[in-house]
């Protein structure tokens, strides 16, 4: 057990050796993983496993380590390696910890832990596993194999203590649940994955219905064809707008700014999107996947609007990228056992708009509905934007013919200006979540 | 050089008994199969940004993964102690996959060792003390700096681990290996005006700190700058379908996601990828021969032995055109009867091993790279790449170019901007129209992923002509 009297103690011993100022994090997880394939368990997976990470600071110096062997001896060695290291490294001015004003006064319970998934029977999760993919394969003829189904439960505790007096926990629970069928008709073969992610068992769609969806939208994907290169709108399905969000927050994460690695730099309180676009960081959302009562440094959480009405308003800050650009911490500090705080984000969203996304397709006379992007054609430095895509054609304001071996480009500068449409179907399966999303034109690149 | 066998049962108080009773209880409940992987990997990173070294860090990563394949069905349970009744346990977890009662006592292992040694290597890098590491750092800064007065940032890391693994299997194997990694980063970003520019070089293998001298170090420096210099000068990419010429080394991404995630053992046992029953038939031209080899000495790519202590080995996916083989892992080849290939491999004891790629590449041909350049009217010239990803299924892949130029009549001119490129694998190789006599790999820098799991993999391609590719870009 990692608690907050073993990480103060380690904390107190790293001071004892020397070191300015320190941080020790616990992470401990219990990870449940089920596979089936064709109505037959393949793989069962169960595991429980902890770590310490410490981080320390020796007169503005930083360095840290980590171990998953919480044994005394080893944990000596983990606060005599880190001290000594910290020594070598260089004098970093914004790199200190949080201030004793600044930490969270109180953990809020925010609904992260749920006991039914704790409490899950393994004879459950594996018939929620064969019942999504009983559910695709029966769905249709076409569905002639399938790459699986998985459920997962994760069951955890992140326990953060402080030199600068804060110590605190939280548990929570996250239940996962995965189907990719595959659809075949002469000679074309297509997987589409689909599944849900919550901390709340209640919440998580029901395996019927995800494996009804993950069947209709690998069958969709049949037939697909390439398509003439031209410029036209697009409109992003709200998964694959996810996509474009998740992109867009490394062009507002702290670090590519200081860095100035992004497009946006230097753009806070500019209009550089369409006025229809508002997109929300929110660490606090009850019982949502992204949510946490307090950041990777021990600050509280908070709701941060990032774009309002297209208006640049904050970047997504730890305390280091807030020092380096001279702002306030977001409470979007990050930590993973090792290493120094990064950013990341809460529940990060677009807004929702008004329009159904049948109304957005019909809007659009020649145009490109997308609904996956593969690959990593981003640069956040200029902003140019270069994907892979399938989707399907639109008609007259309908999907006509799906697509695909096409790539869509442009430059993200436009991209948001372009923005002309933004759907209702906001629905968060994860931590990033957006509606359907019309821009105005992109290249498609096909024949 | 640390003894595998004798540092797990030194450093945790194990005895080769105690591991033969763990694979029997690991078959307790029947299965067919069981293994023991034993992990204890150290891994330092150090980096250096605004000229300053920012943060060092040390991870000590260690644990055991059990194993249990009861025909088509595996169980898997890992416990981050190396102690007897923490295994014990975790073995148990593992065995419920098979659902009958075996009379089973210990099984036999013998210890072997390795038959190949790859990456001795003379100067460990994770003993190496920080002052010298951090001399590196600053020679990459202060070379990239001086290359050209427009770079205005340099960010550099080198990171290494040092993985010492023990294999038990309930076929009486009982085998280790040592096996170090390093890799050094530098990204550069160029300022001309406000025209913002980045360029990203680096390398590394299984190799130790002399690796790593000042002419090897600066080289990345300037390579990075240089890149990042090009760029400013950028046109707006092409779109549409176009002649493609790959340029050597790095570009040999095309091959591990045209065609090896494909050729992957797991996808083709259960028909779900594209290249499913197609051994045999052709999937390039003749020109083509690509091979994956996990035994080239010193590679990223490389390893004594798979993560199921088979010995890696040389694998002919693609010979002139014809698709040969799968790469194998232990359970593939259980359900197939195909020959192991030694790419079992898993990122960590937390995880199961799967087939995966070592370091995948195609075999020179016989033009030079200066006749491919010349051949090409109008077309894309792509030097330098970020990732690629492949959907198995229907075989769709692509691959970013960060570095490229356009062709006109027989001639490099103008930098383009990053542009992804796509095609269809089974039958991308089929337009290969050229291939040259300088087959490279790359510097050492790749990552994997598959499942989750990343694991280090080397690629190489010689300079290659492709007839058409749909190139990704504005214009």
């Amino acid at each position: 057990m990692i608690t907050k009297d073993l990480l103060s103690d380690i904390v107190s011993q790293a001071i004892k050796r020397g070191a300015t100022d320190a941080e020790a994090i616990g992470i401990e997880t219990t990870g449940f993983h089920v596979e089936v394939r064709l109505g037959e368990v393949e793989k069962l997976q169960e595991a429980a496993s902890r770590g310490i990470g410490l981080r320390v600071l020796y007169e503005g110096r930083q360095a840290s380590c980590s171990t998953s062997d919480v044994s005394l001896p080893a944990i000596d060695e983990l606060v005599a390696n880190a001290v000594e290291m910290a020594r070598l490294t260089s004098v970093d001015e914004a790199a200190v910890l949080p201030a004793r004003e600044e930490l969270a006064k109180e953990i809020a319970d925010l609904g992260l832990y749920d006991a039914a998934i704790a409490e899950l029977p393994t004879e459950r999760k594996i018939e929620m596993a064969l019942a999504a993919e009983e559910s695709a394969r029966s769905f249709d003829p076409r569905i002639t194999n399938s790459e699986g189904s998985a459920c997962s439960t994760t069951v955890g505790k992140t326990t953060l203590v402080t030199s600068a007096g804060f110590a605190g926990e939280y548990r929570g629970s996250i239940c996962g649940l995965m189907v990719a069928p595959i659809a075949k008709e002469d000679g074309q073969m297509q997987v589409a994955g689909w599944g849900d992610r919550q901390r709340i068992l209640a919440s998580l769609d029901s395996p019927e219905e995800i494996g009804r969806e993950a069947a209709r939208r690998a069958l969709r994907k049949l037939g697909a064809r390439k398509v003439a290169t031209q410029q036209v709108p697009i409109v992003f399905e709200a998964d694959a707008a996810e996509e474009l969000l998740s992109d867009f927050f490394e062009a507002v994460d702290g670090f590519s700014i200081f860095r100035r690695a992004s497009f946006l730099v230097g753009q806070l309180g500019e209009m550089i999107a369409s006025p229809l676009l508002n997109v929300i960081d929110d660490g606090q959302m009850r019982g949502a996947v992204g949510s946490r009562p307090f950041d990777g440094e021990g600050l509280a959480t908070s709701r941060t609007v990032v774009v309002e009405n297209g208006v640049l308003k904050n970047y997504l800050l730890n305390s280091y990228t807030a020092r380096k650009l001279g702002l306030r911490s977001t409470a979007n500090a990050v930590r993973s056992l090792t290493g120094a705080p990064g950013v990341g984000t809460g529940n990060f969203f677009i807004q929702p708009g008004v329009y159904s996304p049948t109304e957005i397709i019909a809007s659009v006379k020649n145009g490109f509905y997308v609904t996956e992007m593969i690959g990593f054609g981003f640069n956040p430095v200029t902003g140019d934007y270069s994907r892979g895509a399938a989707g399907w054609w639109i008609e007259d304001g309908k999907l006509a013919y799906p697509v695909e071996e096409v790539t869509i480009a442009g430059n993200f500068r436009e991209m948001l200006r372009g923005i002309e449409m933004i759907g209702d179907d906001l629905r968060f399966r994860g931590k990033i979540a957006a509606p359907a999303i019309k821009l105005d034109r992109m290249m498609v690149s096909g024949e | 050089m640390i003894e595998p066998l004798k540092f797990f049962i030194e450093r945790f108080n194990l005895t080769v008994s105690d591991i033969e009773a763990l694979l029997g209880a690991a078959l307790s409940k029947g299965g067919d199969y069981a293994d023991l992987y034993f992990e204890h990997t150290v891994l330092n990173s150090l980096s250096l940004e605004e000229q300053i070294i920012k943060s060092a860090n040390r991870a000590v990563r260690q644990g055991v993964g059990v194993r249990v394949i009861s025909g088509e069905k595996t169980g898997y349970a890992y416990c981050d102690e190396i102690d007897l009744a923490a295994i014990r346990k975790a073995a148990m977890t593992a065995a419920h996959i098979a659902q009958s009662q075996a009379e089973i006592g210990p099984i036999n292992v013998s210890s072997a060792n390795p038959s190949h040694d790859l990456y001795p290597v003379a100067q460990l890098i994770n003993e190496e003390p920080l002052p010298r590491k951090i001399e590196l750092l600053n020679r990459v800064d202060r070379t990239a700096r001086d290359y050209d007065r427009r770079i205005r940032e340099v960010q550099t890391s080198l990171a290494d681990e040092y993985k010492v693994v023990l294999i038990a299997t309930s076929e009486g194997l009982l085998i280790g290996d040592v096996q170090p990694l390093a890799r050094m980063r530098a990204m550069c970003i160029a300022d001309d005006d406000g025209n913002l520019q980045s360029g990203v070089s680096g390398g590394g293998g299984r190799v130790g700190m002399d690796f790593f001298s000042d002419a090897v170090v600066e080289h990345y420096a300037n390579e990075a700058a240089r890149q990042a210099i090009v760029q400013l000068e950028a046109q707006d990419a092409p779109a549409g379908t176009m002649e493609v010429v790959l340029g050597p080394g790095w570009p040999g991404v095309l091959l591990h996601e045209a065609v090896g995630h494909g050729l992957e053992a797991d996808f083709n046992r259960k028909g779900t990828s594209a290249f499913s029953g197609l051994i045999g038939q052709k999937v390039a031209t003749e020109l083509c021969t690509v091979i994956d080899e996990g035994t080239m000495p010193h590679a990223r790519g490389s390893l004594n032995l798979d993560d199921e202590g088979n010995p890696t080995s040389q694998t002919v996916l693609i010979e002139k055109g014809i698709l040969r083989g799968y790469l194998q892992d232990k359970l593939s080849s259980r359900l197939t009867g195909a020959s192991l290939t030694g790419n079992g491999r898993r990122e960590s004891y937390r995880h199961m091993p799967m087939p995966r790629m070592t370091n995948t590449f195609m075999l020179s041909g016989e033009s030079t790279p200066d006749e491919i350049i010349r051949s090409v009217k109008r077309g894309l010239y792509a030097v330098q790449f970020g990732g690629g990803q492949v959907d198995i299924t229907n075989g769709k892949f692509v691959f970013s170019a960060t570095e490229a130029y356009l062709i006109e009549d027989g001639k490099v001119t103008a930098p383009v901007k990053g542009a992804t490129l796509i095609g269809n694998g089974p039958v991308a190789l089929t337009k290969v129209t050229a291939v040259a006599n300088d087959l490279a790999l790359d510097e050492g820098v790749g990552t994997c992923g598959k499942d989750g799991q990343s694991v280090p993999v080397g690629v190489g391609l010689p300079t290659i002509r492709i007839s058409e590719m749909t190139v990704g870009g504005t214009k």
